[in-house]
């Protein structure tokens, strides 16, 4: 896929995540967050990773670990639009009866590697992961979606230490660094002072790259530092691609009427 | 506290997460040494006018649970009367070894307010419920562990915990409008059983949002000629065993009904409670025995663990129709 076909694949996955999050009605949905991630989602699904729907469950594909789980309707969307998932599937998002909840189970079957929801785990089980193909002599990369306020929690960097110590050079984390969280503004609730400067102190490859710059993205992702990890700082807007939400308070979940879904579909549409 | 029938109703349209926000704001005004610390949930636990009002005792912690439990063992090491707020899986999974180590063993004054417990999150799904948590805090000698049945008793037993030195737990559960079982101020005693319905043949024990799920239940089967009682089982730990077995040995079937796994829970404290008596009644626990990958919303996932008052009115009334009586 061309940066083009990406682009247009970030515009599918918003789509997909506000009609989602319309029909989950009073249930609602993380849209901002999944909104910030959507560049960086297509890049990866679209060109950057060795995954084939046809054989999900390949010992040599690569992994991707969600670990900012409250956007599982955002990787629910890409998988549909990878082969992986069926729109029926995504039609029972947070339906009774549901295997796609709010927050995502694992199942490789479905493209979906770990449990995730509750946060800070998933570097620690990329690094698990990317420690598992050095031993097993497999050449697949690990790739872990992490959020900015995430990394409050102390286990991110308990696993920022851990995978320098392991030489993980088949380790990449990307931080959606958007700025915001449940609370409100990252910078208030918890100040990360410089975030590059604090995996660079653990001994990361770092870069930084504007997280809706698909070219930006795909020549990050395909740097390698030889025996060390890479965390790649994605420097995003929550709900970016609707612009009169775009980095305001009080869409890291929200609920959406029809009147706001149809100006959101609008203001998509003329993005597109 | 004010329990005029104005702040009970307010409450209970809040429903218990949120109304512990306002509750604790109240509370601050008479607790100088009251301080709270939260993990990125000021707005889920409705804290902006604690934190507006009392910046100077109000701290986010951000994402960071194990953290903020240890942050609390500091400041109540200090002096600090300090309440904890999370989301309950959170804060009883991953604090747990804080909770029990830190601000146990050492027996430090904080209480930890464990938001959306069991079922409530809802399709928010599986990693966001907390069907283990009273098995885990009962197990620490020395943690009061609290599971109030609706808002009115969440406010009472706030106010009971402000005033209390030491470690505690507090269970929140329901969802915004879960009705209310206490209508009217009443005296809230810590160490009592309380007795919310009388009947004969069956006791209905009963904690959290269930309480009320299970008088509704009661008045289903007082149709059709079964008239049980329902115990609120809200005090877990410390658990007087004595006075449960007492009140089980009145009945010929005695069913214990959670929103939480029926290992660890009140349906283990009655059958710990009756495993020290000779002859006792039948006993059947409800609660959650199974995964929940597959889920819904919060009344579908009731329905389907079994746990709605028509769930619970049929489980009775199978049960007790084939008993030899």
């Amino acid at each position: 896929m061309n940066s083009e076909k990406i682009q247009e694949l970030a515009w599918k996955i918003r789509n997909d995540v506000l009609d989602m999050t319309f029909h989950a009605g009073v249930e609602g949905g993380h849209l901002g967050g999944a909104f910030s991630s959507a560049e960086i989602l297509a890049a990866l699904y679209g060109s950057e990773m060795n995954i084939d729907p046809n054989i999900p469950a390949n010992p040599d594909r690569d992994r991707f670990i969600l670990s900012k789980g409250h956007i599982s309707l955002a990787h629910y969307a890409v998988l549909k639009e990878c082969g992986f998932l069926s729109q029926e599937d995504l039609d029972s998002f947070e339906k009774n009866g549901t295997f796609f909840s709010t927050h995502e189970l694992e199942c490789v079957e479905h493209g979906i590697e770990i449990t995730s929801g509750s946060l800070g785990y998933g570097l620690s089980i990329g690094v698990g992961s990317a420690l598992s193909a050095k031993r097993n002599k497999r050449n697949y990369r690990v790739f872990v979606l992490l959020g900015d306020g995430e990394c409050n929690e102390g286990s991110v960097w308990e696993a920022a230490m851990a995978a320098v110590k392991y030489r993980l050079d088949n380790l990449i984390a990307i931080v959606d660094k958007n700025g915001q969280q449940l609370d409100g503004y990252t910078s208030e609730v918890m100040p990360i002072h410089d975030m590059e400067q604090a995996f660079k102190g653990f001994g990361w490859h770092t870069l930084v790259v504007n997280g809706h710059d698909v070219r930006a993205i795909r020549q990050a992702v395909g740097q390698k530092a030889d025996g060390v990890p890479t965390v790649i700082i994605a420097e995003t807007v929550k709900s970016k691609g609707i612009p009169s939400i775009e980095g305001q308070n009080g869409w890291h979940h929200a609920r959406i009427t029809e009147e706001q879904y149809r100006k959101f579909q609008q203001e998509l549409e003329e993005a597109r | 506290m004010d329990f005029s029938s104005q702040n009970i109703m307010q409450w209970s349209r809040l429903g218990m997460r949120k109304a512990y926000g306002a509750v604790l704001n109240e509370l601050a005004n008479d607790h100088g040494d009251l301080v709270s610390i939260a993990a990125d949930v000021a707005d889920s636990a409705n804290l902006y006018d604690f934190a507006r009002n009392h910046p100077e005792r109000h701290f986010n912690a951000g994402i960071s649970e194990q953290n903020m439990v240890a942050m609390a063992a500091g400041l109540a090491k200090e002096g600090g009367n300090v309440f904890v707020t999370s989301f309950a899986p959170f804060v009883s999974l991953r604090g747990y070894e804080a909770i029990r180590t830190l601000i146990c063993y050492m027996n430090l004054n904080v209480k930890i307010a464990a938001l959306s417990s069991g079922f409530s999150l809802g399709v928010q799904g599986a990693t966001h419920y907390a069907l283990e948590d009273m098995a885990i805090m009962r197990a620490i000698p020395n943690l009061l562990v609290l599971s109030p049945a609706d808002t009115t008793e969440m406010a009472k037993a706030m106010e009971y915990l402000a005033d209390y030195e030491g470690p505690a737990y507090l269970r929140i559960t329901g969802l915004p409008g879960s009705a209310a079982v206490y209508r009217a101020d009443y005296a809230y005693d810590v160490n009592r059983l309380n007795i919310v319905r009388e009947g004969t043949d069956v006791g209905i024990f009963a904690t959290g949002t269930l309480v009320n799920e299970s008088v509704r239940a009661a008045r289903l089967l007082s149709k059709n000629g079964i008239n049980p009682a329902v115990v609120n089982l809200s005090t877990l730990n410390p658990v007087k065993s004595d006075e449960i077995a007492a009140e089980c040995l009145k009945y010929k079937l005695v069913m214990t009904v959670e929103e939480h796994n029926i290992v660890g829970g009140i349906g283990s404290i009655v059958s710990e409670a009756l495993a020290g008596t000779m002859k006792h009644p039948k006993l059947v626990r409800m609660g959650t025995t199974d995964d929940n990958h597959r889920v819904g919303n919060y009344s579908y996932m009731m329905e389907k663990n079994g746990l709605s008052a028509k769930a619970i009115s049929m489980r009775v009334e199978s049960i007790f129709s084939k008993m030899d009586l």
